[in-house]
């Protein structure tokens, strides 16, 4: 099941540029929630903030307290690769193992992490492929295909289905279907939303239809501030914040 | 599932908007029931089914309106909607009908003695009721023939309305006594007479909707055209 996440006074930045400041946020479990934005608002940053990639850039830096389930993500006692597990990650280009076949893409995180029952792989990949709507596509070539070789809807329902198969409790994904056509954006959009019954989901977008269409809630984010969070059909009929309306009006940005 | 989503608000819109014409068109007999038999139950019911009706436009604008923002419906699901929205406020307006008639009705009660009025209330009243069932059940199943009929059913009641005026304004010339319970009827046939041309609005909308035809305002001249090439066909 999915967990919520409660962000506090989260602060960050590039070496001496702040990109994020003071946020606070409280993501509902099991809900979809959209973070939109102009272009450098900070919400790709706030989503590699909740687990701990953000840290993985040179001179990157960051304050405050992120807590996602019952785990401080900040705490010392806190392995990064902990909250990694425990949060799936998705990103706008397809970038399964290109030369590892679709089995050996989805069930790599487990045998990094010491699983061998051959049985208990099968079960896993099938799942995870099931679960991200790609299993009848693929089932009779998992081995024989490479993850490259699949069409790029294909490909990103490939990453989706290996960041599931190490059953994470959040799902981050960072505009996971800017890349590709509207078919299987559409079929992306789907997944999204089925997959909320069993995952807490946070998508990172900036196409705003996108975002009414999947998102339970909404977070606008305008120069490394969160300006408003609400709930999606809240933000998308009648804001509260004049630079909200600003945006989904597309006036700027 | 995004589209089936979409299309469980479109199923949810539907269904409330029928429950709605249902409640309207209920009111409207029981307006007219509560004038002709004087029944002052009757008025009291008027009054409180629209109230649930104005709550149920509300309800209806608001999903409609999360529809729109949220979906970004094109074309036919789009001209669904915005037929959708316009039906709405003519539901509305039938129940505002529905309450002025009951309110003729709560006026005559207050008359010593009931008096004969020379028009045909419950014939009028059950052409407009036929008129509006028709045109929900041309929004359920989208279909526009039907619609078209109740256009043509619109001229009837037009009709009605203008003999009642005659008759009634030779009553008042007749018998000037009793000129305010003839001057009620009048605003009672009027009264139906506004429902006949919401229940025309209606109809317009499901065309617009099924069709993408803009009928509006010049129907009448559009179906004659038709009767005559049919009848210079045969």
């Amino acid at each position: 099941m999915g967990v919520g996440i409660d962000v506090q006074n989260l602060n960050a930045w590039f070496g001496k540029a702040q990109v994020l400041q003071d946020i606070q946020m409280k993501v509902e479990p099991n809900k979809v929630t959209a973070v939109i934005g102009p272009s450098g608002c900070g919400k790709s940053t706030f989503v590699r903030c909740l687990n701990r990639m953000h840290e993985t850039i040179p001179d990157a830096k960051v304050s405050g307290d992120v807590k996602i389930g019952d785990i401080e993500v900040y705490s010392r006692g806190t392995a990064a690769v902990e909250v990694r597990r425990r949060i799936g990650m998705v990103f706008q280009k397809p970038n399964p193992f290109p030369t590892m076949s679709i089995y050996d893409n989805v069930a790599a995180g487990l045998k990094l992490n010491g699983y061998r029952n051959r049985r208990q792989l099968d079960e896993v990949v099938e799942r995870s492929l099931e679960a991200a709507a790609l299993w009848g596509e693929v089932k009779d070539v998992l081995k024989k295909k490479s993850g490259a070789s699949l069409s790029g809807g294909q490909q990103q329902r490939l990453c989706i289905a290996r960041a599931l198969a190490v059953q994470p409790e959040v799902l981050l994904m960072d505009e996971p279907a800017s890349a590709l056509d509207p078919i299987s954006t559409g079929k992306i959009e789907e997944l999204i939303f089925q997959l909320k019954q069993q995952y807490t989901v946070v998508i990172v977008t900036h196409n705003m239809q996108q975002a009414a269409r999947v998102a339970d809630d909404t977070g606008f984010f305008l120069l490394g501030k969160l300006i408003e969070f609400d709930k999606t059909h809240k933000i998308f009929t009648t804001p509260s914040d004049k630079r909200t309306e600003d945006y989904i009006t597309g006036r700027f940005g | 599932m995004i589209r089936s989503r979409f299309q469980q608000g479109l199923d949810d819109l539907k269904e409330k908007l029928l429950a709605m014409g249902g409640l309207a068109e209920s009111v409207i007999e029981a307006a007219s029931q509560a004038y002709t038999k004087q029944d002052a139950k009757l008025c009291q019911l008027v009054f409180e089914r629209e109230r649930e009706i104005n709550e149920a436009e509300r309800r209806i604008d608001e999903i409609a309106v999360d529809l729109l923002a949220m979906q970004q419906p094109m074309a036919s699901d789009l001209r669904f909607i915005l037929a959708v929205l316009k039906i709405n406020a003519d539901l509305e307006r039938v129940g505002d009908q529905a309450v002025n008639i009951a309110q003729r009705a709560v006026d005559a009660m207050q008359k010593t003695r009931p008096v004969d009025i020379p028009v045909d209330v419950p014939r009028m009243t059950s052409a407009v009721s036929i008129m509006i069932r028709r045109a929900l059940q041309s929004f359920v199943e989208g279909q526009d023939d039907v619609a078209e009929a109740v256009l043509s059913m619109d001229n009837v009641v037009d009709r009605m309305k203008d003999e009642a005026f005659v008759a009634l304004v030779r009553s008042m010339e007749t018998d000037p006594a009793n000129t305010r319970a003839y001057l009620d009827a009048l605003l009672v046939t009027r009264n139906l007479e506004r429902v006949a041309d919401h229940a025309t609005n209606i109809a317009e909308d499901v065309i617009f909707w099924v069709r993408g035809d803009d009928v509006r305002h010049h129907h009448g001249r559009r179906l004659e055209d038709k009767r005559a090439a049919d009848s210079s066909k045969t």
